[in-house]
C-alpha cells in the first residue's frame, strides 16, 4: 500500500500538541500510570458541549480536530475510530449507580455516552459530517484493523479517511488491571506503566500540501505459536515491500520495562533486529491496547522533521523507514511499516 | 480487484429459535419470542417484556461444549457461528483465507456486572476471572479460538448498527481479494446494564412492541446471535456449494444530529439506503422487500418512514416489514439477525408479516405487510440498521 499521512493530531502524556516542547523535553512519571497532558478544550469545542463529554471523548474530539485543522479539511470521506475499552468512565459510572440504587432512579446521561461509538459519533456531530463512520473495538488489533479498513475505503474513492486510536485510564480500570499485577509497584521498581491517549490521522491517496509520511503496510499476527513465527512475519513484511532489514532505520519496540513482559521483544533484539536502532515507545505513552496510535504519530513526526528530539541521543538521521511492533502479552502481534515521503 | 460476494452459510439463535430451521418456522407461524423475563435477573422482571433466548447459560454451553462460565454473549455467538460454518460445509482444512468479523455492544458485561456487585463496595474484592472478558473484542477472540479462525479477526461496535457494519467490513475484504471466506455477524445477550440503560431513556414498551403502528409505545429488548459465511467465487468452489444469495450493496452514513435520537427527516437513514442502492447499481423500483429497522419507538419509525418515502417517492413502494415484533431489538446482533431473515425471504420466496400492526402510521402512503406472503419472486432485499451515535447502515441482498 502507498497511503499518505496528510496530517496528525495527538493528545498523549507527552507534549504532543506542541512540537517545539516535544523536541525539547520528555515528560516522565513517578506513578505507575501516565495520564495525558490535556489541552484547554475551549480551543476545540463549544464549552456547552464540552461539559457533557467524558475525558475520552474530549481527548478524541480534540485530537481529531487538530488533525483536520492541519489539513484544512471540514468533513473527511470516512471516520474510523479504534478503541479497546470504549467509554469506560461513563459505563463504569452507570454500572455503579445501577448497583448502588438497585436499578432505580437512574439518569440516562452516562448510559447514552457509554456506547463504544461515542467518540466517532461526537466527531461526526461536531463536523456535521454525514459520511461513513465506523468503530473498531478489537483489543490490541483495534487500531491496526482500522488502518486496514481505511486502506480499503481509500480504494472506494470516498475521499480522505480520518482514523484514530483512543483509550483512557480510569480509576476503576487502573485498580482492576493493577490487581492482575500488570504495573510496577513503585517508581524505583522496573516495570510497566499504564497509559492512555488519542491519536488521529488523515489518510489519503493524494499527498496534499505537506504530507507527513507514507504508510506502507499493516499486518497482524494472532497468537503466534513460536518466536520464529514472529520473525517470519517480519521478514515477510520486508519482502513484500522490497526492503532488507538494514533498510529499517528505526524500530519502535513494544518493550514495557519488565523482563517477564519483554521476552518476545528481547528475543527480536537478539535475532531479526540485532543490527537495528530501536526505541521503546511505551516509555513515552505508557502501555495500553491502542498505543500504536501514539507510535505511528511519533514515527510520522520523526520522518517529517528528520531530526531527533533532544532527549533521544545516539540515533542516526535522516530516516527513511520505520517499523512499529506492538504486542499484548504475546497474544496479538502487529507491525506497521511507515516511510518518509 | 472486485469480486462478487456470496452467502454460503447461515446460523442463528434468537428468542424464536435456536437454529435456522426453528427461526424460519416461527416466522412462518407468526410466533413471537417476546415475553416474561426468565433468565435475566432484574427488578424490572414483571414489568418489561423481553425477547429472551429460552435457555440457561448451562444449557447453551451444552450445545457447543464451551464453558458455561464465559459471557452469555460468547455462548450465543459460538452457537450461531458454528451453525453458519456447518451449514456452508466449511472446515479448518480448507486452504482458503478465512476471517471472523463479529459485532457486539457490551462484551462480557454480564460478568462485569457480577464483578462490580463486589468491587463497587470493596476495590480488593470481586473475582478477576469475571472481568477478563469485559472487552467486546474478548468475546470475539473466545469464539475465534473455538472455531480455530486466525487469519483475520476483528470486532465492530456501533451500537444497534454494529453487525450490519461487521457484515460489510467482511464483504469489502472479500470483494478486494483480502479474504476468501468471512464469517460475519454479531451477538448480544440481555444484560441489566442495557435493560436499565434503555429504560432510563423511556423508550421501552411495557407491553409487546408494535413497530410502525400509529399507537406504538416503544421497543422491547431481545438477545441473540446470527452469522453468515460470506464467500468469494473461489471459496464457493472449495465448498462445492451453491450460494443462498449475494450481498450486492451496502452503505454507512451518519445522521450527525443527536447522540441517541434520529433526525426528523431521517437524513442518515436516507443516505444509507441511497448509498446501498448506488453500490448495488440498482434502482429503488428493483427492491422487492424492505426488512425495516422498525424498532417501535416514536422516533425511529417516523424517521425511517420519512427516509423511505424520500427514497421511493414516485416508485411503487416495496413490500416491507419489521421482524422486531418477533425477536425484540437484539441490538448488536440485530443487523445480522435481520440479514439472515432477508436471505431466508429470498431463498423461500416469503415475506414475513409485521406482527401486531393494527393502525398504520397516518404520515405515510405505505404500511408494512401484516400477512405472511408465499410464492413471491424476491430479487433484492433492503435491510436497515440504525443506531445511537447516528450510525446508519443499509445492506442489499440479491438472488445469486
Amino acid at each position: 500500500m502507498k497511503i499518505y499521512i496528510r496530517s496528525t493530531g495527538n493528545i498523549s502524556p507527552q507534549h504532543s500538541l506542541d512540537k517545539t516542547s516535544f523536541f525539547l523535553s520528555r515528560v516522565k512519571t513517578t506513578h505507575n500510570y501516565f495520564k495525558s497532558l490535556e489541552p484547554d478544550y475551549d480551543d476545540f469545542v463549544d464549552s456547552k458541549m464540552i461539559r457533557r463529554m467524558s475525558r475520552v471523548v474530549k481527548m478524541g474530539v480534540a485530537a481529531a480536530i487538530t488533525c483536520l485543522r492541519q489539513a484544512k479539511m471540514d468533513c473527511p470521506g470516512s471516520i474510523l475510530t479504534a478503541t479497546a475499552y470504549g467509554c469506560l468512565e461513563d459505563s463504569d459510572a452507570f454500572l455503579r449507580k445501577m448497583i448502588e440504587f438497585d436499578e432505580k432512579m437512574l439518569s440516562p446521561t452516562a448510559f447514552i455516552q457509554s456506547t463504544h461509538n461515542t467518540v466517532g459519533a461526537q466527531i461526526a456531530l461536531l463536523l456535521k459530517c454525514h459520511h461513513y463512520n465506523n468503530t473498531i473495538v478489537h483489543s490490541s488489533f483495534s487500531f491496526e484493523n482500522a488502518l486496514t479498513e481505511a486502506s480499503l475505503l481509500l480504494k472506494d474513492s470516498l475521499g480522505p479517511v480520518l482514523v484514530g486510536a483512543v483509550d483512557e485510564i480510569t480509576e476503576d480500570r487502573h485498580t482492576i488491571l493493577s490487581r492482575f499485577g500488570l504495573y510496577r509497584k513503585t517508581a524505583k521498581n522496573e516495570g510497566n506503566i499504564a497509559g492512555e491517549g488519542a491519536a488521529f490521522f488523515l489518510l489519503d491517496n493524494e499527498p496534499g500540501d505537506s504530507p507527513q509520511a507514507i504508510l506502507r503496510d499493516v499486518q497482524t499476527l494472532h497468537k503466534p505459536e513460536t518466536p520464529e513465527a514472529i520473525q517470519d512475519a517480519i521478514r515477510e513484511i520486508l519482502q513484500t515491500n522490497g526492503l532488507q532489514i538494514d533498510q529499517i532505520d528505526l524500530v519502535l519496540t513494544a518493550h514495557r520495562n519488565r523482563k517477564k513482559l519483554d521476552e518476545a521483544d528481547d528475543e527480536l533484539l537478539k535475532t531479526v533486529f540485532q543490527n537495528n536502532h530501536c526505541y521503546p515507545y511505551k516509555s513515552l505513552c505508557g502501555d495500553y491496547p491502542t498505543a500504536t496510535g501514539f507510535a505511528l504519530w511519533f514515527a510520522a513526526l520523526l520522518l517529517k522533521e528528520q531530526k531527533p528530539p533532544q532527549w533521544m541521543e545516539g540515533y542516526r538521521f535522516p530516516l527513511k523507514n520505520i517499523l512499529i511492533h506492538h504486542h499484548n502479552g504475546n497474544d496479538h502481534h502487529s507491525f506497521i511499516l511507515i516511510s518518509a515521503c | 480487484m472486485s469480486q462478487p460476494v456470496f452467502i454460503a452459510g447461515m446460523g442463528i439463535i434468537t428468542s424464536i429459535g435456536n437454529n435456522l430451521q426453528t427461526n424460519l418456522q416461527s416466522l412462518e407461524m407468526g410466533q413471537t419470542g417476546i415475553g416474561k423475563m426468565n433468565w435475566l435477573s432484574s427488578i424490572h422482571r414483571d414489568e418489561l417484556p423481553v425477547g429472551e433466548v429460552k435457555y440457561s447459560n448451562e444449557a447453551l454451553a451444552l450445545i457447543t461444549g464451551l464453558s458455561p462460565k464465559i459471557p452469555r454473549t460468547a455462548l450465543l455467538c459460538g452457537i450461531a457461528a458454528q451453525e453458519a460454518l456447518k451449514d456452508a460445509g466449511w472446515n479448518e482444512r480448507l486452504t482458503a483465507r478465512t476471517g471472523f468479523i463479529s459485532a457486539n455492544t457490551v462484551g462480557g458485561m454480564d460478568k462485569t456486572e457480577k464483578f462490580f456487585n463486589f468491587f463497587s463496595k470493596d476495590p480488593a474484592s470481586g473475582k478477576l476471572a469475571d472481568v477478563v472478558f469485559h472487552e467486546c473484542g474478548a468475546v470475539t477472540e473466545l469464539i475465534a479460538d473455538y472455531l480455530n479462525i486466525r487469519h483475520f479477526v476483528s470486532t465492530v461496535s456501533t451500537a444497534c448498527s454494529s453487525s450490519a457494519n461487521a457484515i460489510f467490513t467482511g464483504a469489502r475484504m472479500i470483494r478486494e481479494g483480502l479474504l476468501d471466506f468471512a464469517l460475519v455477524g454479531g451477538a448480544d445477550a440481555l444484560t441489566r446494564f442495557t435493560l436499565n440503560g434503555f429504560n432510563t431513556l423511556m423508550i421501552l414498551d411495557k407491553d409487546l412492541c408494535k413497530p410502525f403502528d400509529e399507537n406504538r409505545r416503544g421497543l422491547n429488548l431481545g438477545e441473540g446471535a446470527a452469522y453468515l459465511l460470506l464467500s468469494s467465487e473461489n471459496g464457493l468452489q472449495q465448498l462445492q456449494k451453491s450460494p443462498y444469495a449475494r450481498i450486492s450493496g451496502w452503505a454507512n452514513a451518519n445522521d450527525a444530529f443527536h447522540q441517541t435520537a434520529s433526525s426528523p427527516g431521517g437524513t442518515g437513514s436516507y443516505l444509507a439506503m441511497k448509498g446501498a442502492l448506488e453500490t448495488a447499481a440498482i434502482l429503488p423500483g428493483d427492491i422487492d422487500y424492505i426488512n425495516l429497522h422498525g424498532t417501535g419507538t416514536q422516533n425511529n419509525d417516523i424517521a425511517e418512514g420519512t427516509a423511505i418515502q424520500k427514497v421511493f417517492e414516485g416508485d411503487t413502494y416495496p413490500k416491507m416489514s419489521s421482524t422486531k415484533a418477533y425477536t425484540g431489538h437484539t441490538l448488536g446482533a440485530s443487523g445480522a439477525v435481520e440479514a439472515v431473515y432477508s436471505v431466508l425471504a429470498i431463498q423461500h420466496g416469503i415475506i414475513f408479516p409485521n406482527l401486531r400492526l393494527q393502525t398504520p402510521m397516518k404520515e405515510f402512503p405505505f404500511h408494512p405487510d401484516t400477512e405472511l406472503r408465499r410464492n413471491q419472486t424476491i430479487r433484492h432485499v433492503l435491510s436497515n440498521s440504525f443506531g445511537f451515535g447516528g450510525n446508519c447502515s443499509s445492506l442489499i441482498f440479491s438472488a445469486a
